[in-house]
C-alpha cells in the first residue's frame, strides 16, 4: 500500500485549489531551476534510473525515449508534444491531472522539453475535455505571468513556450503519428514508421510524444530522486500509477497506487470490492478496452504491472480496470467494444477498416446466439489477420479483446448458440458468415 | 470511421465569421508557426460551429477555409472526419450520451431509453429545437459512469431519473449544474476518498526549497556548468567521443596493436555484436584488426579499451571476448554468423 506521503498527484480529486499558489504549497514548481542546472543528459539519466515506463499504454521506457532526440539542435527546432487525447475506454486519469493538478503537468513539460532541447511544447487535449482545457489554459497563463515558462523559464536561461491544442473527437488521434497529423490540421490518419517522430515528427521536425502522466511525474521524480520512484513496484515495473477502476465495483474511482499492487487489493481497498462480493466477479479488463480480458481465477492473484499482466496474455495498458460481475453479458460487452473500434477506425488500412466492421457484426450475432459454432474459429482467424497487418495498433487493439473473449469464454458463446437453436429446430446456420 | 456526409449541400449560401469568432481564430492561429496556420483548423471549425448554433454548415466550412488559406476539400475532410463537428442542425442543448462498455455496464442503456422517451429516436431534435441527442463513444469519464455531455460540459453518475430532471430543466430554461449527480468529490470514491487524507501534504512542508538535489553529480562537475552562465547548456555540452583526444590516461594496459592487418586482410569486426563501423574504425586505429587479437585481451586490456572508448563496461556486458573467441576459432569460423 502506498502511503499518502509518497503520492505524486496530491490533488487528484480536486479537494484543493488547482491554482498556482496552492499548487506551490503542495510542492509543484519547487526548485525547478535547480533541477535543470545539471543539463539535459542528467535529467534523462535520472528518468532512466527511475525505471519510468510510458503511462499511455505501450509502456516504453520514458528516459530512453527522450534520448532518441538528436543531441544537438540543427536547423529544425525540436518539439515536445503531450498526448492528452485520452480516449481509451475505461481511462480517465489524465483528465484529473489536467483539471486538478495542471501545474505538475506544465512543470513536467518544461523539464522534459529542456531534456530534449525543445523550445516549444504542444499539449494535444481531446476536444470533449472543454472544462479541462479551460483550467489548463488558465494555469498556463499563471505560469507565464509568474515567469515559470516563457523567456528564461524559472530563471534557468532556457526559453520555453507551451501551447494547448485540441482535437475534435477522434480516438485514433491518441496514436502518436495520427496526433501529429491532426495537430498539423489534417485528418487523423497514422503515418508509416519509420521515420519515427524523433527524426521527423511535427512539421517534419524532431518530436517526442509523451502521455500526460509520464510527463507530469517527471518533476517529482527529480525532486525526490530516481531511487525513491524505483523503490515502488517490482523491477522493470517501477513507480506509482494512477489507476481508474470502473464498472461493477461498489465505488468506482481513480486512485494513485504503487505499481505491482495485487488487483484484488486494489479493488477491495479503494472501491469497496466487486458488486456482490469477490465471488460475484466474472472478468476484468485490466488496462483499457484494448487489452484482452482476464477471468476471475486469474484476477484472484494477478499483480497490476506490465510484466505480470503480459504473462497472463493481457496488458497493463493505461491501467484502466473495467470490472464485470456475473450479471454481465460478456459477449455483448465485448461486442460493444468491437463497435467502438469499428466506429473509430480511421479507414486507412483495409484489414482494419473492413475487419473491425465484420468482427463487430459477427459478434453482435453471437451475442444473440444467431451463429454457427464454426464461426468462432473463423472469427478468431479473421482477428489474427487484422492483428499486425495495419499501420498503427488500432487493428491490434480491435483484435485483442475478441481473442481474449474466445480464449476464456468460448463455452459461453457455444452455449448461447445451442440455446438459440433449441427453440428453432429448422435453423441450419450455414451461410451466416457472408457479412 | 463513421461515414459522414453533409446533409446540407448548400453551395450558394454564405457565412461570415463574427468579430468575436475572428478574434478567437486569430488567437489560435498565433499558437503555430506562421507558415503552419492550417494547424488551427480544428479549433477554428469548433468556434465557427459555436457561432452557427452548434453545427457546421458548408458555408461555415468554406469561411474557415478562406480564413486559413486552405483548399475547401482539406477543410471538408477534417469536418467529416472528426465526430465533434455536427453536419446537421442540433438542438439548443445537444446531449451526447456515452454508450461505450464502461458506461454500458453501469446503465447507459437505461439512459438511452430516457432520451428516446423525452427527445425521440437517436439523432433527433425536439420540435421546439431545444433538445437533441446522439450516442457517442467513450468520453473519458469512466469512473463517473454513466454520463452525458451536454454542449460543453459533463453530467456524471446519472440515473434515468436524474437525467430526465436535467433534460426537463434545460427544456424549461432553468440552469443545471455540470458534474456529478451523486454525493462524491469528482473521481473520488462515493462516500469519501480512501487516500490523500494526510494533512502534511498540504501544510507547505513540500514547498521548502531543496537543499540537496538527489542524484546530483559530484560538485566538481556541477560547478563546471552552472546554468546561469550556460543558457544554451545542451549545445555546449560535449561528451567525450571515441575520436576525441584523450587527455586522461585510462586505467589498465593498452593492448598490443599491429601496424597493419595481417596479409592485408582485416577481419570484419562488425560481426561482434556491439561493434559497428565507427567502433571498428577506432579499433583499427589502435592496431586491432583480428578476432584473435580481441580474444587474447587481458583484464587490463579490457579496462584500458573500455576507458579509451568511454564505454562503461560495455565490452563485458556484450562479452566481446567470448564472441571474438568463437569467431576466431576455425570450426565455427567467420562464416558462422553470415
Amino acid at each position: 500500500m502506498l502511503l499518502d506521503k509518497d503520492r505524486i498527484f496530491t490533488n487528484l480529486y480536486g479537494r484543493h485549489d488547482w491554482r498556482l499558489e496552492a499548487a506551490r504549497q503542495r510542492g509543484a514548481w519547487n526548485s525547478t531551476r535547480e533541477l535543470m542546472q545539471f543539463g539535459p543528459e542528467w535529467i534523462c539519466d535520472q528518468i532512466k534510473a527511475s525505471g519510468l515506463r510510458g503511462r499511455g499504454g505501450a509502456g516504453f521506457p520514458t528516459g530512453l525515449k527522450w534520448t532518441f532526440m538528436p543531441k544537438k539542435v540543427g536547423d529544425r527546432p525540436h518539439y515536445l508534444v503531450v498526448n492528452a487525447d485520452e480516449s481509451e475506454p475505461g481511462t480517465c486519469k489524465d483528465r484529473d491531472i489536467m483539471r486538478h493538478d495542471p501545474h505538475l503537468l506544465i512543470e513536467g513539460c518544461l523539464i522534459a522539453s529542456y531534456a530534449m532541447r525543445a523550445k516549444a511544447c504542444y499539449v494535444y487535449i481531446r476536444g470533449e475535455y472543454i472544462h479541462e482545457r479551460e483550467v489548463l489554459e488558465a494555469a498556463i497563463k499563471e505560469a507565464y505571468d509568474a515567469g515559470l515558462v516563457g523567456r528564461n523559464a524559472c530563471g534557468s536561461g532556457w526559453d520555453f513556450d507551451i501551447y494547448v491544442h485540441h482535437g475534435a473527437g477522434a480516438y485514433i488521434c491518441g496514436e502518436e503519428t495520427a496526433l501529429l497529423e491532426s495537430l498539423e490540421g489534417k485528418k487523423g490518419q497514422p503515418r508509416l514508421k519509420p521515420p519515427f517522430p524523433a527524426n521527423a515528427g511535427l512539421y517534419g521536425c524532431p518530436t517526442t510524444v509523451n502521455n500526460v502522466e509520464s510527463i507530469a511525474v517527471a518533476p517529482t521524480i527529480l525532486r525526490r530522486g530516481a531511487g525513491w520512484f524505483a523503490g515502488f513496484g517490482r523491477p522493470n515495473n517501477t513507480g506509482t500509477k494512477v489507476f481508474c477502476i470502473s464498472g461493477h465495483v461498489e465505488r468506482p474511482c481513480n486512485v494513485e497506487e504503487e505499481m505491482s499492487i495485487p488487483l484484488k487489493t486494489l479493488i477491495e481497498q479503494h472501491c469497496g470490492g466487486v458488486r456482490g462480493g469477490w465471488h460475484n466477479l466474472k472478468a476484468v479488463i485490466p488496462g483499457g478496452s484494448s487489452v484482452p480480458l482476464i477471468p476471475k481465477d486469474v484476477c484472484d492473484s494477478v499483480l497490476m504491472d506490465f510484466d505480470a499482466l503480459r504473462d497472463v496474455k493481457s496488458g497493463l495498458g493505461t491501467a484502466a480496470v473495467i470490472v464485470m460481475d456475473n450479471s454481465t453479458d460478456i459477449v455483448r460487452a465485448i461486442a460493444r467494444i468491437s463497435y467502438f473500434y469499428k466506429h473509430e477506425s480511421c479507414g486507412q488500412c483495409t484489414p482494419c477498416r473492413e475487419g473491425t466492421g465484420w468482427m463487430w457484426r459477427v459478434l453482435e450475432r453471437m451475442a444473440r446466439g444467431e451463429a454457427d459454432v464454426a464461426e468462432i474459429d473463423l472469427l478468431l482467424d479473421v482477428a489474427s489477420q487484422v492483428e499486425g497487418h495495419t499501420i498503427c495498433a488500432l487493428g491490434d487493439a480491435a483484435a485483442w479483446p475478441i481473442q481474449g473473449l474466445i480464449r476464456h469464454f468460448r463455452h459461453e458463446i457455444e452455449e448461447r448458440i445451442t440455446n438459440y437453436r433449441l427453440g428453432r429446430p429448422h435453423v441450419q446456420g450455414a451461410a451466416v458468415a457472408a457479412e | 470511421m463513421s461515414a459522414r456526409r453533409f446533409q446540407d449541400p448548400d453551395v450558394t449560401g454564405t457565412f461570415v465569421l463574427s468579430p468575436d469568432t475572428e478574434q478567437q481564430v486569430a488567437w489560435w492561429e498565433a499558437k503555430y508557426p506562421r507558415e503552419r496556420r492550417q494547424s488551427a483548423v480544428i479549433p477554428a471549425l469548433w468556434i465557427a460551429q459555436k457561432q452557427n448554433g452548434g453545427w457546421l454548415s458548408e458555408p461555415a466550412m468554406r469561411a474557415v477555409a478562406d480564413r486559413l488559406g486552405m483548399p475547401y476539400i482539406r477543410v471538408y475532410e477534417v469536418a467529416t472526419f472528426y465526430t465533434m463537428f455536427n453536419l446537421a442542425p442540433v438542438g439548443t442543448w445537444h446531449v451526447q450520451l456515452c454508450g461505450t462498455t464502461p458506461c454500458a455496464l453501469r446503465g447507459a442503456e437505461a439512459l438511452k431509453s430516457t432520451c428516446e422517451a423525452r427527445i425521440g429516436p437517436k439523432g433527433s431534435v425536439t420540435s421546439d429545437g431545444k433538445l437533441s441527442w446522439v450516442e457517442v463513444e467513450c468520453l473519458g469519464a469512466c469512473v463517473n459512469a454513466p454520463m452525458v455531455q451536454i454542449n460543453d460540459y459533463y453530467y456524471e453518475d446519472l440515473t434515468p431519473e436524474s437525467l430526465a430532471g436535467v433534460l426537463e430543466d434545460l427544456a424549461a430554461g432553468r440552469a443545471v449544474k455540470p458534474g456529478t449527480y451523486v454525493v462524491r468529490q469528482t473521481s473520488a470514491p462515493e462516500g469519501g476518498a480512501t487516500t490523500l487524507l494526510d494533512d502534511a501534504l498540504y501544510d507547505g512542508s513540500r514547498a521548502v526549497p531543496l537543499t540537496v538535489i538527489p542524484g546530483a553529480p559530484a560538485p566538481a562537475t556541477a560547478a563546471a556548468e552552472p546554468v546561469a552562465t550556460a543558457p544554451a547548456a545542451p549545445e555546449i555540452q560535449t561528451k567525450r567521443s571515441p575520436e576525441a583526444p584523450v587527455d586522461v590516461v585510462p586505467p589498465g594496459d593498452r593492448p598490443q596493436g599491429l601496424a597493419s592487418a595481417r596479409a592485408g586482410q582485416a577481419d570484419d569486426l562488425k560481426l561482434i555484436a556491439g561493434i559497428g563501423p565507427k567502433i571498428e574504425a577506432t579499433l583499427n586505429s589502435l592496431g586491432v584488426f583480428h578476432f584473435d587479437q580481441i580474444a587474447a585481451w587481458t583484464r587490463a586490456n579490457v579496462e584500458w579499451v573500455d576507458g579509451y572508448l568511454s564505454f562503461k563496461g560495455r565490452i563485458d556486458r556484450e562479452d566481446w571476448i567470448a564472441q571474438a573467441k568463437q569467431l576466431a576459432s576455425p570450426s565455427s569460423g567467420k562464416g558462422a554468423r553470415e
